[in-house]
């Protein structure tokens, strides 16, 4: 505890600070409501349940995209690298949609899916899917040939062998292609709900800002920020278990 | 098993006809490269044609190229264009010699790292383009609060990859140089710096795309020129065309910065041994 407090106590001093300039008015209230304003609006729409509900919405789209892009995405990648045909089909596809910046699918997948849920989901799918099928792609290639050759020996089948080597062997490098897909789908996330939607945290965020009540608008902006944080933390944890037959 | 198979063809007689095979094999390749890139766009034009979407969710492949064409021959497509790179592209200059100057100085100065280092720790997985509204409420809507919001995002993975790549220098490259006579300022410059650069140049390379797409996030939100803006007026105005057209145009951008920055990264590291090591792309 008294490790954490010394590593993070420059946050504390960044908090400090933004109270007492917000106080002092060294700079317009409007632009920099105090960081206790802050956290009481926080609190009060935590309360009212307006917070809790636009968030549930978020992370609904957020975990149902992030899911699909796992689970398809993570077999293409392996299928890319068991099967040469399979590789030489996609490969390129991937090569020719991985540098495009995801957001430019805002628009399509609003005319596509419309502003509910459905088209948060399909971006944030499309977007995920490529830094997983990466990570698995190039885990499973870089699986040892020996193990592969020792289990053929042995007279693994060839399914046998895809899901007791080629699988774990493709789980760390797969894992964080996972982690990468888990900020963009925050990024993705939050953009598209400021850019078109009808609830969730961006949607709250933009409808706040557009209403001048800033200090409600700022504790839903720390909110999500917190929130992909505590996730990538969590999610460092699951996989530093998952990984503890490594080394 | 496809992947026992040698990837160089092994030793045949020399003669024209190992020669003609080898031309047919690179053009059989050559072929199945684009193969796939071709059949998504027939499969495009084809399905936009037989009327199974209406055009307005999926217009013809040609008419969005026709599109392109004629934003490039009014201009628009160049000044859209031109807008989106420069704000990425300035923004990214920052995030580089910000951040590697940051990530420098934390590897090297206590206290610098004090500050920092729960700064990076917690800022790097945050989803900073929530802060968008704020930096917007700062700084209005023009290119500087543009530019600022991507520097916010971009930043962190080239701070974060350079503090690992200086850490993770030899020891014995340090010590030879210090035992050779080397000053700080010459093992900063002559051995950190260095034997650091191909992963900072991987920091480089996780935040160039990453720019882009705040680029367009930050049009998109707040309008006006740009690829982004250009993009959602054309949705508000139910202008599907012109909004796939944006993203073709968006994706050979994103597709030219990127293959550009691995040529750049060959170039500078020619010296490394992973220059010599077969392209693993």
């Amino acid at each position: 505890m008294k490790q954490f407090l010394t590593r993070y106590f420059p946050l504390l001093l960044l908090a400090i600070a933004w109270e007492v300039v917000a106080r002092l008015e060294l700079v317009s209230t409007t632009a920099l409501p105090p960081l206790s304003d802050v956290i009481s609006a926080g609190i009060a729409m935590v309360k009212d349940g307006e917070l809790i509900s636009n968030g549930a919405s978020s992370l609904y789209r957020a975990g149902a995209g992030l899911t699909l892009a796992i689970l398809i995405g993570g077999t293409i990648g392996i299928a890319m690298a068991w099967w040469k045909p399979v590789n030489v089909l996609v490969a390129p596809l991937v090569e020719i949609f991985y540098p495009l910046p995801k957001s430019a699918l805002i628009p399509v997948t609003v005319i596509w899916l419309g502003f509910g849920d459905g088209s948060k989901i399909l971006l944030i799918f499309l977007g995920c899917m490529l830094p997983v099928t990466i990570g698995a792609f190039n885990g499973a290639r870089s699986s040892e040939q020996v193990l592969v050759w020792s289990a053929r020996s042995m007279g693994a089948s060839r399914l046998r062998m895809l899901w007791d080597v080629v699988v774990p062997s493709a789980m760390p490098e797969l894992l964080n292609g996972i982690r990468t897909a888990l900020a963009l789908s925050f990024i993705l996330l939050v953009s598209s709900e400021l850019i078109v939607a009808q609830k969730g945290f961006g949607h709250l965020i933009g409808s706040l800002g557009a209403n001048g009540s800033y200090d409600a608008m700022y504790a839903v902006v720390l909110t999500v920020a917190f929130l992909g944080f505590a996730a990538d933390r969590l999610y460092l944890l699951i996989t530093k278990r998952t990984l503890a037959w490594r080394d | 098993m496809a992947r026992l198979v040698p990837a160089t063809p092994g030793a045949v007689p020399v003669g024209l006809p190992e020669r003609t095979a080898r031309f047919a094999y690179r053009l059989l390749w050559g072929f199945a490269h684009i193969f796939s890139i071709l059949a998504l766009a027939a499969a495009w034009e084809i399905l936009a044609r037989s009327g199974t979407f209406t055009p307005f969710q999926l217009p013809a492949l040609s008419a969005v190229l026709e599109r392109i064409w004629s934003d490039a021959t009014y201009g628009d497509l160049w000044i859209n264009t031109g807008l989106t790179l420069y704000r990425a592209l300035v923004a990214f200059a920052i995030c580089a010699v910000l951040g590697v100057l940051i990530g420098m100085a934390m590897s090297r100065n206590v206290i610098a790292n004090w500050f920092f280092d729960p700064i990076v720790s917690v800022g790097f997985p945050m989803p900073k383009i929530a802060f968008l509204p704020v930096v917007i409420l700062w700084l209005g809507v023009y290119d500087v609060s543009k530019i600022t919001i991507i520097v916010i995002d971009a930043i962190f993975p080239v701070i974060a990859a350079t503090v690992i790549a200086i850490q993770g220098v030899e020891r014995e490259l340090i010590w030879s140089a210090r035992n050779m006579g080397a000053n700080n300022r010459e093992l900063l410059y002559q051995i950190i710096l260095p034997a650091a650069s191909p992963q900072i140049m991987t920091g480089l390379q996780v935040a160039l795309p990453l720019s882009l797409i705040v680029a367009v996030v930050a049009e998109m939100l707040m309008g006006g020129y740009g690829l982004g803006g250009a993009m959602i007026t054309a949705s508000r105005f139910a202008n599907s065309t012109s909004v796939f057209a944006g993203i073709l145009e968006i994706a050979v951008v994103g597709y030219v910065l990127v293959k550009v920055m691995s040529l750049i990264r060959r170039r500078v590291l020619i010296w490394h041994q992973e220059a010599h090591a077969p392209s693993t792309a």
